[in-house]
């Protein structure tokens, strides 16, 4: 009997010094975490600087003149003008010396006016930019509602009932994501031509959320299945439906995978490139095809490109920045929701 | 077999305590128990013995040699873990060999000492499956045929049954209880059921909050608690206990109930307790005895059967419940008046302040 | 309130049995309790009475109604879970308030406010009710899933596991809790588990199960002290019985490799081999004509378990107190012989 108290002076036998080979993990010395950390913090930061490199420069170059954004070696101090984003929005024709002249005489101008009157140009109307902006707006924003909608009944009806023929209806689902784009845009093209969907608002939403059902329904049945049933059948023999017990138990607590599958479906339909070109010329044209496609008329407007390209950017970065606390415990796609 | 001192052992997280300063000598060829409810330091004790968790400060000595910064490796331990911890691509024989195998043992003398243990824990047959297809029983088995085979200086298990189905705790609990008894193994076991560690050790050290509450044998922690905390947490149901305030050699109760203290206990109430003579009142279940004209009196709250015994609840006033041990054949309905008297060397004292225990008696 | 009927219920999973041909009546204001091992359609009966699950043949009645056609919301039952049940987006008070909201119900928020606080009250919890459910530890999320099914009054309450979540100290007061609640509110009640004290604590009847069918139904008292097959007899009790082979030689029961016999069962016709059951706590050491050796003891405080050996068997003996046998030493027992059990080699129980 020998367990003692703290503080009551039990004499302990003198340890003997024996030759001991002191371990070296980090954990036991108490400098070492601290720099470690710090270490860590200075390795992060690093790699954050190179990942973002290319975004800054994009950022940087949306704001430069055309002389700077081409100058070698690269300007990173430059004055910043908004003549990217006016190349971009607009239509202009090249004025002639005399006009320029009278032009400078003009106190009428606005400011997009007088920008591109530095380069000689008068704007003669709207670029078709932001019409396709709008597209790219409307046609993702719809098509993501619905993969995302339809992909979360689906996905629940997955989950839980036992359909007949569930595990080939679920690999159907998938198969239907395994051919790349570029091998199906040739027979859709020729289907939409037929049915009259081609270059429809209605054609390219169709097809967005065709190809982001398959995957909304998968990613959306792993977060459900983690839903433990008893909630619903509480609520079930609580007197509710199975709609209601759905949109009252279930949808609260699928947040988090409904908020991923709508940044990555969202993620799909904005970017989405090939389709596009192929599919859409004139009313349902979206954005990113015809970000390329602002040239200049002597050169690339690299500037401009890159205001494009920046204005693009903004939706998906609010999105998932909104969106942000249920991706993060999303993107571990349930793990952490246990316990 | 090692004889383990602690000295002044502490473990800290930041500035949290995980173990208090903490000085404890395990004999050799001793079952030491620490017992404890989650988050009490029990295992992060036995994990800074295993070498696994670093100490903040203190010494652990195995046989006299400071091991405080050896590795786990070189303080000749076996640790069995609460999941087996198995190699679920090796056979059981395999397993059982694997640290033999790391030592450069000779493989005939392997194949022998890998047989011997295998005979002692009864698993011969089953050296050729692999974990996955055992049973948890067995598997545990293996986990311990493999700490075994080493001949460690002592063996520290950290809630070893508590993976286990109910229906094989009580056997594998009497199987290394058995082992001991024949290996007289140095052995510190983790658990947070208080009927294994009452079951199992020579001594239980009970911890919470990072302390050790009390260390003595089963017998002695059941009927001599040393405070509050250790009379609730041993026994099943732990200790009855009625805040009460004495006068006078008298302790006035819950429903209008007054209990006459003992003569021999008298004194250490009136030398120790606060000047309002608030007093808690303990008694184990099978203290009481029910008796129509009994000092005591209250009403049946329920009672039910546990098998060999009925376990009658009773209801002094409003919300004070109190468990009471009887035969299995009377019949109680709720709501009955019952009298009741208690065993006069059963009855503890506690202190309402320092929780601690005023009284001791025998322990048997 | 209501009595419960099973009607030759049958349930299929695939080509599994979960359930075959189970009949049962539960009566009014009873606590009935299924007990069984993992697997055993306890839970399955349970879910075909809540409407949660179709049985394939078979019916239930409430009060001699067949609910067969009725969905789980018009059945009036509640369902207490193991676990998970409560919303966790919501307020205890919104979670008890919860079943009163249905569009079947539109109880007035007046009368709910008034039911809830009642409820909280008798389940100790009043001080909870604003609290998120996430907040909330085991013991207390148990209380207010009890209370969400009380609130409610229904004609039946069906409890799945619902204390085996919880640490051993807080089973011990919610079983004695909630058998006090039922008593006093008379309510019907059909409870779940695989714990054998739970449920020879809790229940007015038992029904054991196992594989889908009903072994024995009887009160605690028939569960324990005539076990029908040896299953039973080792499902319930705590150390388990002594279960020992033993031939028939001259008229009495040699116990196998122990040089112990007990004496054959009176009536009716004893096979040549029979199963003796005997409970821990009719082993009695110190005295008797029985030997052996202790060679484990295992002190609870409240008891102390004895494992006695003779020749090769090991018998459990349980006594109260600390015993003062020691490791090692020779004893003298005795087995109660008008407490002793035989089963035919099958398992079953002979009369």
């Amino acid at each position: 009997m020998a367990v003692t108290t703290p503080h009551s002076a039990q004499p302990a036998p003198p340890p003997q010094q024996a030759p001991v080979n002191y371990s070296t993990r980090v954990d036991k010395v108490g400098l070492r975490p601290r720099i470690a950390s710090a270490t860590r913090a200075v390795i992060a930061i690093i790699i954050a600087f190179i990942m973002l490199i290319p975004v800054f420069w994009m950022g940087m170059t949306a704001f430069k003149s055309r002389p700077d954004a081409v100058s070698v070696p690269p300007k990173v101090f430059f004055t910043p003008t908004l003549e990217g984003f006016v190349s971009l929005f607009t239509q202009r024709r090249q004025l002639s010396e005399a006009e320029i002249a009278a032009y400078n005489e003009r106190t009428d101008l606005s400011w997009a006016d007088e920008i591109a009157l530095l380069r000689g140009q008068a704007i003669i109307g709207e670029s078709k930019f932001r019409g396709q902006l709008i597209n790219s707006i409307i046609i993702s924003a719809a098509s993501t509602f619905f993969s995302v909608g339809f992909g979360v009944l689906a996905a629940y009806a997955f989950s839980r009932f036992n359909i007949p023929g569930k595990d080939d209806l679920l690999f159907f689902i998938l198969s239907q994501r395994m051919l790349p784009a570029v091998v199906v845009t040739i027979p859709i093209f020729l289907m939409y031509r037929e049915v009259g969907l081609y270059d429809t608002h209605l054609g390219m939403i169709l097809l967005y959320t065709s190809f982001n059902l398959s995957f909304s329904v998968w990613l959306l049945k792993g977060f459900i299945d983690e839903i433990p049933r008893e909630y619903e059948e509480a609520a079930l023999v609580d007197g509710y439906t199975r709609l209601q017990a759905f949109r009252k138990i279930v949808l609260p607590q699928a947040v988090t995978g409904i908020a991923a599958t709508t940044v990555f479906a969202l993620i799909f339909s904005w970017n989405e490139y090939a389709f596009a070109l192929m599919l859409t010329s004139e009313v349902a044209r979206t954005a990113p095809p015809s970000i390329p496609l602002v040239l200049g008329t002597g050169g690339i407007e690299w500037a401009a490109i890159a205001a494009g390209s920046l204005i693009f950017l903004i939706p998906v970065v609010v999105v998932t920045f909104l969106l942000r606390q249920h991706l993060l415990r999303g993107v571990t796609f349930g793990a952490i929701r246990k316990g | 077999m090692a004889t383990i001192h602690l000295q002044n052992v502490e473990k800290k997280f930041g500035e949290q305590f995980a173990v208090k300063p903490l000085n404890m000598t395990i004999n050799s060829g001793e079952f030491i128990v620490l017992l404890g409810p989650s988050g009490c330091g029990k295992t992060t004790t036995l994990r800074m013995i295993s070498g696994l968790e670093a100490v903040t400060s203190g010494n652990i000595l195995f046989d006299q040699k400071d091991v405080t910064w050896l590795h786990p490796s070189q303080r000749d331990i076996a640790f069995v873990f609460q999941f087996f911890a198995l190699y679920s691509h090796m056979t059981a024989r395999e397993n059982i060999a694997f640290p033999l195998q790391a030592q450069g043992m000779p493989r005939d003398q392997i194949t022998k000492r890998v047989n011997e243990v295998a005979n002692m824990l009864r698993i011969e047959h089953i050296l050729k499956l692999r974990p996955g297809s055992l049973s948890g029983g067995d598997q545990q088995r293996v986990a311990l045929a493999r700490a075994l085979v080493r001949r460690p200086a002592a063996f520290l298990m950290d809630e070893p049954l508590g993976a286990l189905d109910a229906e094989f705790r009580e056997g594998m609990r009497a199987e290394i209880k058995r082992l001991h008894i024949d290996q007289e193994a140095t052995t510190v076991y983790v658990t947070h059921d208080q009927v294994e560690a009452m079951a199992m050790g020579d001594r239980i050290v009970i911890m919470s909050r990072a302390e050790v509450q009390q260390a003595d044998t089963p017998a002695e922690v059941y009927h001599n608690p040393a405070n509050l905390f250790v009379a609730r947490f041993i026994g099943s149901p732990g200790m009855n206990l009625l805040e009460g305030v004495y006068e006078s050699g008298a302790i006035r109760l819950p429903g209008r109930n007054a209990y006459e203290v003992p003569d021999r206990w008298r004194s250490a109430l009136e030398s120790s307790l606060p000047a309002d003579g608030r007093v808690i009142l303990g008694f184990r279940p099978e203290a009481v005895s029910l008796w129509e004209t009994g000092q005591l009196g209250a009403r049946v709250y329920a009672d039910d059967l546990h098998g060999g015994y009925s376990m009658l609840h009773l209801e002094l006033a409003e919300g004070v419940v109190i468990h009471a041990r009887a035969g299995r054949d009377g019949n109680y309905p709720i709501g009955t008046p019952i009298g009741f008297d208690l065993e006069p060397e059963m009855v503890r004292f506690f202190h309402p302040e320092t929780e601690q225990a005023l009284n001791r008696g025998k322990a048997s | 309130m209501s009595d419960i009927r099973l009607q030759n219920i049958v349930k299929r999973f695939g080509e599994k049995v979960a359930l075959n041909d189970v009949t049962l009546s539960i009566r009014d204001q009873e606590f009935f309790v299924l007990l069984g091992p993992t697997g055993a359609g306890k839970t399955t009966t349970l879910r075909v009475i809540a409407g949660l699950e179709k049985q394939n043949s078979g019916s239930v009645f409430f009060n001699d109604q067949n609910v067969d056609s009725l969905q789980p919301a018009d059945r009036d039952v509640a369902f207490v879970f193991q676990q998970y049940s409560l919303y966790p987006n919501m307020s205890v008070y919104d979670n008890l308030a919860f079943p009163l909201r249905s569009p079947l119900r539109r109880v007035p928020e007046n009368d709910i406010r008034q039911r809830v606080t009642s409820a909280a009250e008798k389940l100790r919890i009043s001080h909870l009710l604003e609290r998120k459910t996430a907040k909330l530890s085991g013991g207390e999320m148990q209380r207010v899933s009890i209370g969400r099914a009380i609130v409610r009054q229904p004609r039946i309450f069906l409890m799945d596991e619902p204390l085996s979540n919880l640490d051993a100290k807080l089973r011990e007061s919610l079983r004695v809790e909630l058998k006090h609640l039922q008593k006093t509110q008379g309510s019907t009640t059909l409870f779940v588990t695989h714990d054998q004290i739970e449920a020879l604590t809790m229940a007015d009847r038992i029904a054991v199960l196992d594989e889908g069918e009903v072994l024995q139904i009887g009160t605690p008292h028939d569960i324990y002290d005539r076990p029908a097959t040896t299953f039973v007899a080792q499902l319930v009790g705590t150390p388990r019985i002594n279960l020992v082979e033993a031939p028939l030689v001259d008229g009495k029961l040699r116990l196998a490799d122990s040089g112990l016999h007990v004496e054959a069962p009176k009536n009716g016709k004893v096979p040549e081999q029979v199963l003796v059951g005997i409970r821990p706590e009719d082993v009695k050491p110190g005295s008797g004509s029985y030997r052996g050796q202790i060679v484990l003891t295992e002190p609870l405080g409240v008891e102390t378990i004895l494992h006695i050996r003779a020749g090769s068997q090991t018998l459990l003996s349980v006594v109260p107190g600390t015993s003062t046998f020691r490791l090692h030493e020779e004893v003298p027992f005795s087995l109660a012989p008008e407490r002793i059990h035989y089963f035919d080699m099958s398992g079953a129980r002979l009369s």
